[in-house]
């Protein structure tokens, strides 16, 4: 363990140090944000009023539009001199949501990450591949950071490249690979394509994030790289990767509770749910200084688990993603998540383990096509096979979502491959 | 004597087989029998060549599933029924046809075709005792 003291603490310790955080930062944020002032002046809410962490719920949320409506720095709480970096969301659509970190924020964020990273395996004697982007995407750089921390010889790779990625590999001996789960997947195609094995490579484990992914997809990536598979969480607004990650028993994602209090909501209500009750993650950021964020939410749907893990730790731990209400699709009124496509395709023989959902409109109703990839050239025998083998994920489809989609074989390698977070959706619509 | 066979995944995409067919051009790859079963989306092209094994290397290089497969060529009297003969003595046996497909060849009286059999080996034997002419891979390299 990395930081003992803090990842076993005693609850009402913990809840203690919460609290007095959170005090902080509504202070700072109240202080030195002018939107936050007007925010929480609008909702009767004082630094001084917060004196339990139920009080927590009487803050307002804050959502990604507030972040894009005071592009770029417009939430920053400190001076632009004490700022020592600047980061920013993937964003696909229109601007993207910057962030800031003081020295003291890159700090926390190193420590945050040192946690999940040897909760995950490594450890300083480690050797590890980083394959996602540096860049403005905090992926890379986060988990650089953790992995520096706790001792581990680092290869920036950066993604891309993948016959080298290979190469080094094996040449280097890396033990830790950190990719995203589809990268990795299609990193395991291209290394039995190049006809390495796994005796050829020294891999032990692979520590997947920035997307989320399947226990299917998980036994998928444990398989063919022979590896222990665990998943981490983070977001660029919040910090980046480090706002929770499995340990090796994989019973959901450790959250540094020092750092960041999670609450669960019913996204269309905004009402506080129980432990154990699935909705919409909402993260209070206690410690971050340069961009404080109050009751931000995820979007992402998850389950908070208060039980101990056996690992030792005390943090409460959030479920695997079970979908974004960003990725959410409504098809002829079913709401479809990409990951419920996954867990059923991933289960499946003789396709590979890529996909593509596509969404059109026909006339005023809607379609779902599922591309996927024919692999399996046992198949080709027979035309009464392959139809059976379409005809069998199409009933799974059906089962799984409610809703009738059409399945699509296609070639291999006509989906296409993701350095960094696989496009799983096309919406024509 | 069994014949090789290979089978190609394609997608219903225009200038798919234009591609196909001009890599097995440029690798010399002589083609002598084609067929395609085809749905909406994809298709399975299925072809006897001059070089069994450098066709399926070539397809898979190019990145399409693709499998070889054995299956029977006979070759028959082009008369009214020739074939009628032959199909029927296979299914008075059980044997049961998956798929076939005839060829055109510059013999007037015989014509060739390639059957798919639920058994090969008992069809062989059903074939030939019922004087139906097999052919053999020697059979084939003279129609090149």
């Amino acid at each position: 363990m990395w930081n003992k003291a803090i990842e076993t603490m005693r609850r009402p310790d913990m809840e203690a140090l919460q609290l007095e955080r959170l005090k902080a930062t509504v202070g700072r944020v109240y202080n030195n944000v002018p939107f936050y002032r007007k925010r929480l002046d609008d909702a009767g809410v004082t630094p001084e009023s917060i004196k339990s962490l139920k009080d927590l719920q009487r803050i307002p949320f804050t959502v990604k539009n507030d972040l894009r409506d005071h592009y770029p720095f417009g939430l920053f709480a400190v001076p632009m001199k004490d700022i020592v970096r600047i980061h920013a969301s993937s964003g696909t659509t229109g601007k993207p949501t910057t962030v800031g970190y003081t020295r003291a924020d890159l700090e926390m964020w190193s420590e945050c990450v040192a946690r999940l990273v040897m909760a995950a395996g490594a450890t300083g004697d480690d050797v590890a591949q980083i394959a996602f982007g540096y860049g403005l995407f905090t992926g890379a750089f986060g988990l650089h950071a953790g992995l520096e921390k706790v001792g581990a010889a680092i290869i920036p790779m950066s993604s891309g490249n993948t016959e080298k990625q290979i190469m080094i590999m094996q040449d280097y001996k890396s033990t830790v690979l950190v990719s995203t789960p589809s990268y990795a997947l299609y990193m395991a195609e291209v290394m039995a394509e190049m006809g390495v094995k796994q005796s050829d490579i020294a891999l032990k484990y692979g520590l997947f994030g920035a997307e989320g992914s399947t226990e299917e997809m998980r036994a998928q990536l444990e398989s063919r790289w022979g590896i222990i598979a665990t998943e981490n969480y983070g977001m660029s607004e919040l910090v980046g990767p480090g706002v929770s990650g499995e340990c090796i028993h994989k019973t959901g994602m450790h959250i540094n509770e020092d750092c960041f209090i999670p609450e669960i909501i019913n996204p269309e209500t905004g009402e506080v749910l129980e432990y154990g009750e699935k909705g919409e993650l909402v993260i209070t950021t206690i410690l971050k200084e340069g961009i404080p964020l109050l009751r931000y939410r995820t979007k992402d749907i998850t389950r908070l688990i208060p039980e101990v893990c056996p690992c030792g730790r005390t943090s409460i731990r959030m479920e695997k993603i079970q979908g974004r209400s960003d990725d959410m699709l409504i098809i002829r009124g079913v709401n479809v998540f990409p990951s419920q496509v996954e867990s059923v395709l991933l289960g499946m023989p003789h396709i590979s383990p890529h996909y593509q959902l596509e969404v059109s409109k026909n006339g005023f109703v809607d379609a779902l096509k599922v591309i996927v990839e024919l692999e399996d050239s046992s198949l080709l025998e027979s035309f009464s096979q392959l139809e059976a083998l379409e005809k069998s994920i199409r009933h799974k489809l059906q089962v799984v979502l409610g809703l009738d989609a059409r399945v699509q074989l296609t070639e291999p390698k006509t989906i296409e491959r993701s350095m960094g977070k696989a496009k799983r959706v096309i919406d024509l619509r | 004597m069994l014949i090789k066979q290979i089978s190609i995944f394609i997608e219903n995409k225009s200038g798919r087989l234009a591609q196909i067919t001009k890599l097995f051009g440029e690798r010399g790859v002589n083609i002598l029998a084609l067929s395609i079963a085809d749905t909406t989306d994809f298709g399975i092209l299925r072809l006897i060549v001059s070089n069994p094994e450098v066709a399926e290397r070539t397809v898979k290089e190019f990145g399409l599933t693709a499998k070889t497969t054995d299956v029977i060529g006979i070759s028959i009297p082009h008369i009214p029924g020739g074939l009628a003969q032959a199909l029927s003595v296979l299914s008075d046996d059980g044997i049961s046809i998956e798929y076939m497909y005839a060829f055109a060849t510059c013999s007037e009286d015989n014509a060739m075709v390639i059957l798919k059999v639920s058994d090969n080996g008992e069809a062989m034997k059903i074939l030939t005792n019922s004087g139906i002419k097999i052919l053999t891979d020697a059979d084939i390299a003279t129609l090149f």
